[in-house]
Order: structure tokens, then C-alpha cells, then sequence
């Protein structure tokens, strides 16, 4: 659910040390962050290894490994997270296709979903 | 005492989530239909929750809301992750403070019940069930397809309730387990799946037969079906045609009710679950509390349009009202 809502239109970002997006968790509620099993971003088909990701939400980041064992911060409903990939040089300015996909474990399931959204994102020059 | 109607603010999910709405917004659409219960999941709609606390100016401004528009607090529908931790189920205790917690919450914003998902244990809810008692709550787990009122689970649960002698345990059933036909929302999302249109009468048809899902799942990729249409005839692993009176043995129990739809058509119609018998059902066990709306077509509909879930409450609300012999309400069409 929501799958097409969570990378936000518009919100791509870069510097010489990589790029970001606004993230959404697709889901009707939030999720505490250890329950976040993985994030994985591609950009134009490259796969970003997960140790070079980053979660950004309300002044705090973490790296996927941190986010584990966070108890006590959340990922809201709806609440735009900053999805951050280290990509030394960062990215060329003009479309990027970008695909961001979520795995959450959640208690009353009994699989373990990945749902993934696609979109090609401008990145000014 | 008549049976009342409400909405879970689950239903406008969509809407919420992008910000298009508001809990104002929210609320005030539901006053307008003559839906006056309202249930909340408290972690959507209250940022921070469970893990951090909820500001008390966020409660007052609930219930400030909840004035303004003449409602009433139903339902607070907790989570209780008890997968939090990687690798390890959390511990009995813990998953009973757990609750405690949300009964406390609940007890913050006015209501008289809190959802309980399915798959918790029922040592925990019994474990709790003195804090919800002293907090003048009741805990309600929620029976939902797979799940329905012969399984053993619930039975399990229903045998745990008794032996607790709390009148502060009891059944919130999800209308989704009486589920007739197989819904025309599905099969159009499948079908732009890609799913061959053959395979897909057939799934509905063999619904409409009463086929064993895995009798369906078979003839399936045995005409050739593949990824998607597999996954269109596994859903009748998770759903069946359970029956409206199923609910009856367990009347003294059931104190609020998820009024589950996938689609209510122009002429107020949910053409997979029969709420006209429910309706009767539920009036001949004597139920006298809320019937709350609860949508979940969006997810069905939202890869090829943006769903109108006020608009989909309102069909389904102008249904209940009929069933219920209230006079249709005037609605505004509030999207």
C-alpha cells in the first residue's frame, strides 16, 4: 500500500559526497526503527551497498546497521524521511531513475514485506 | 438501545498520509455523515507513539475536536510489536507492559475500547486484564480472515476469557471474514497485473462454488497461470465465506464492530460483503454498540486512481444508515 507515494516527487538532492530523497514508509502507521529491516536505493540500475546508506528523520541519522536497535525513535506515518546515499562525486545534474525499496517486519504478518517504488527524479544543475 | 455507526480514521489512510487531510478534516467528515464513534489507530494518528509519549496538548486537542463535532471516542486500535527485537520474540512481561502502556493511552483519549490484534497471545490480554478493568477499559481482540469463530485460536482466546471471569475482555469481529463474493476490486487489480482474463472468472466463479483454495491454487497452474495469477488464487487462502451468525455464540463479547469494505457502488452496495445480513444478525444477538467503517479498497484501486475514501465512507455510511432504519442522512458530499 501506497507503494507509488514513497519517494517524493521532487525532493532529489546531491552534493559532491552523494545524493538524497524524501522517503516515505509505505504503510497505514509508523514503524519503530528496528523493526526497519533494510533500505535499498539504486540509482540509474547501481545498486548503493547498505553500509553507504543513511536515515535521516527529525534532526537525527543513522545508518541501517545503528537503526537495529533503536527503540526509541520512529519512522511516522507518512513522515517524510531523508534518504541519504554516500556516493563520492556525487551525481550529474539531470534525470535520475531512482528505486527505493523498504523490508519491514511487522509482528501480526506471517511473511516479511518488501514493497519498492520507482521514480525518475531531476536533479538540478 | 439501537446500533450506532462510526468510522475508524483508518479508512482515510490515504488521504492522511499525504496530508490532504487533517484530523480535523477527519473527524468533521464523519460528524457530517451522522457517524459519531470514532476509532483511531493511536499510532497514526498520534506521531511519536508508542515509542515516545504523546504531549498532552496533542489529547486535549483530540478531545477539543471530538467536542466541536459532537462525537464519541470508540477505539483505540494498538500494534504491541512484539517483533521488535531481530531475532527474538519479546518477553511475556515486556509484551504486558506493553499493553498496559495502551491501555493507559486509550484511557487518555476517552475511549471505552482498544483493538487487539489477532495474533497476540491471550495470556497477555488476561494478564492485563485488571490494569484495563481499573482504567474502565475493555480489550477487544480483533477476530479477522484468516481467523473466524471456529478456529481453535479464537476459540483458545474465548476459553482464556471465561476462565478469567473479566468482563473487561471480549471480540471485535472484522466484517472482512464474511466475505460472499470475491470482490470486484480485486479481480480488476489483477487483471491489470496482468492475470489472463479466463483465470480470473474462473477464481471468481470457483469463490462463488465454495472450492478449497488449494483445489483453486492447482487448477490455476494447471491452466497455465503464473506469478500474479497465483497470488490472485491464494487469496482464498485468506479469505472464505465464514457466516454472519457465527458472531451469535459469542454476543455477550463482541462490543464493537469493524464495518470492513472494499467497494460501495453508486447504489450503496458492497457487492462481496452481505451487510444486510449482518445487519440482522447483529440485532438478533442484541448488539448495541458501534458498526465503525472501515476502508480498505484503496489499496485495491490506488495503482490506477487516487481512491476518494471520503466518498467510499459516505456510500457505505448511507447503506448502514438504510439497513439500520434511520432516515438517510443528508450528506454532504464532503471531498
Amino acid at each position: 500500500m501506497m507503494d507509488n507515494k514513497m519517494i517524493v516527487e521532487g525532493s532529489l538532492e546531491g552534493s559532491d559526497k552523494g545524493f538524497a530523497f524524501y522517503g516515505r514508509l509505505p504503510y497505514y502507521r509508523g514503524l519503530g526503527l528496528s523493526m526497519v529491516e533494510d533500505i535499498q536505493i539504486t540509482v540509474d540500475g547501481d545498486l548503493i551497498p547498505r553500509a553507504d546508506v543513511r536515515f535521516h528523520v527529525r534532526g537525527k541519522t543513522y545508518t541501517l546497521d545503528e537503526m537495529e536497535t533503536v527503540y526509541d525513535d520512529r519512522w511516522n506515518f507518512g513522515e517524510k524521511a531523508k534518504i541519504i546515499a554516500l556516493k563520492p562525486g556525487g551525481l550529474p545534474a539531470g534525470d535520475h531513475r531512482i528505486e527505493f525499496a523498504v523490508r519491514m517486519r511487522v509482528s501480526y504478518l506471517p511473511f516479511v514485506p518488501t514493497t519498492k517504488d520507482t521514480k525518475v527524479l531531476a536533479l538540478a544543475a | 438501545m439501537p446500533i450506532k455507526r462510526g468510522v475508524s480514521l483508518y479508512s482515510f489512510q490515504n488521504e492522511t498520509f499525504q496530508g490532504k487531510m487533517t484530523l480535523e478534516d477527519c473527524i468533521r467528515t464523519c460528524a457530517e455523515m451522522g457517524a459519531k464513534g470514532l476509532e483511531v489507530i493511536g499510532e497514526q494518528t498520534f506521531w511519536g507513539w508508542p515509542e515516545a509519549s504523546v504531549a498532552d496538548a496533542e489529547i486535549e486537542n483530540w478531545h477539543r475536536l471530538v467536542a466541536q463535532y459532537d462525537c464519541v471516542p470508540v477505539a483505540h486500535d494498538f500494534m504491541l510489536d512484539y517483533k521488535r527485537y531481530k531475532g527474538r520474540e519479546m518477553p511475556f512481561e515486556e509484551q504486558v507492559a506493553s499493553v498496559r502502556k495502551d491501555i493507559e493511552f486509550g484511557a487518555r483519549l476517552g475511549v471505552k475500547y482498544l483493538r487487539a490484534l489477532v495474533s497476540i497471545a491471550p495470556e497477555v490480554l488476561v494478564a492485563a486484564a485488571a490494569h484495563a478493568e481499573e482504567q474502565g477499559v475493555c480489550i477487544l481482540i480483533e477476530v479477522h480472515a484468516p481467523l473466524h469463530f471456529d478456529h481453535p485460536w479464537i476459540i483458545r482466546h474465548a476459553e482464556a476469557f471465561e476462565k478469567s471471569g473479566s468482563a473487561a475482555l471480549g471480540f471485535l469481529p472484522d466484517m472482512g471474514m464474511f466475505l460472499h463474493a470475491f470482490p470486484p476490486v480485486w479481480k480488476e487489480k489483477f487483471l491489470r497485473m496482468g492475470v489472463p482474463h479466463n483465470i480470473a472468472d474462473y477464481i471468481v466463479k470457483a469463490y462463488e462454488d465454495r472450492v478449497l483454495s488449494e483445489y483453486v491454487i492447482l487448477n490455476v497452474q494447471q491452466m497455465g497461470g503464473t506469478g500474479p495469477a497465483i497470488a490472485m488464487a491464494e487469496t482464498l487462502r485468506h479469505n472464505a465465506a465464514f457466516e454472519p451468525k457465527r458472531m451469535l455464540d459469542y454476543m455477550p463479547r463482541i462490543r464493537n464492530i469493524h464495518g470492513k469494505f472494499y467497494e460501495v457502488t453508486e447504489d450503496y452496495v458492497e457487492p462481496s460483503i452481505p451487510y444486510d445480513e449482518i445487519v440482522k444478525v447483529l440485532q438478533q444477538g442484541g448488539y448495541d454498540g458501534y458498526i465503525c467503517s472501515e476502508y480498505e479498497g484503496n489499496r485495491w484501486v490506488e495503482d490506477a486512481m487516487e481512491p476518494d475514501s471520503v466518498e467510499q465512507v459516505r456510500r457505505q455510511q448511507v447503506m448502514l444508515a438504510g439497513l439500520l432504519g434511520e432516515p438517510t442522512p443528508q450528506l454532504q458530499h464532503a471531498a
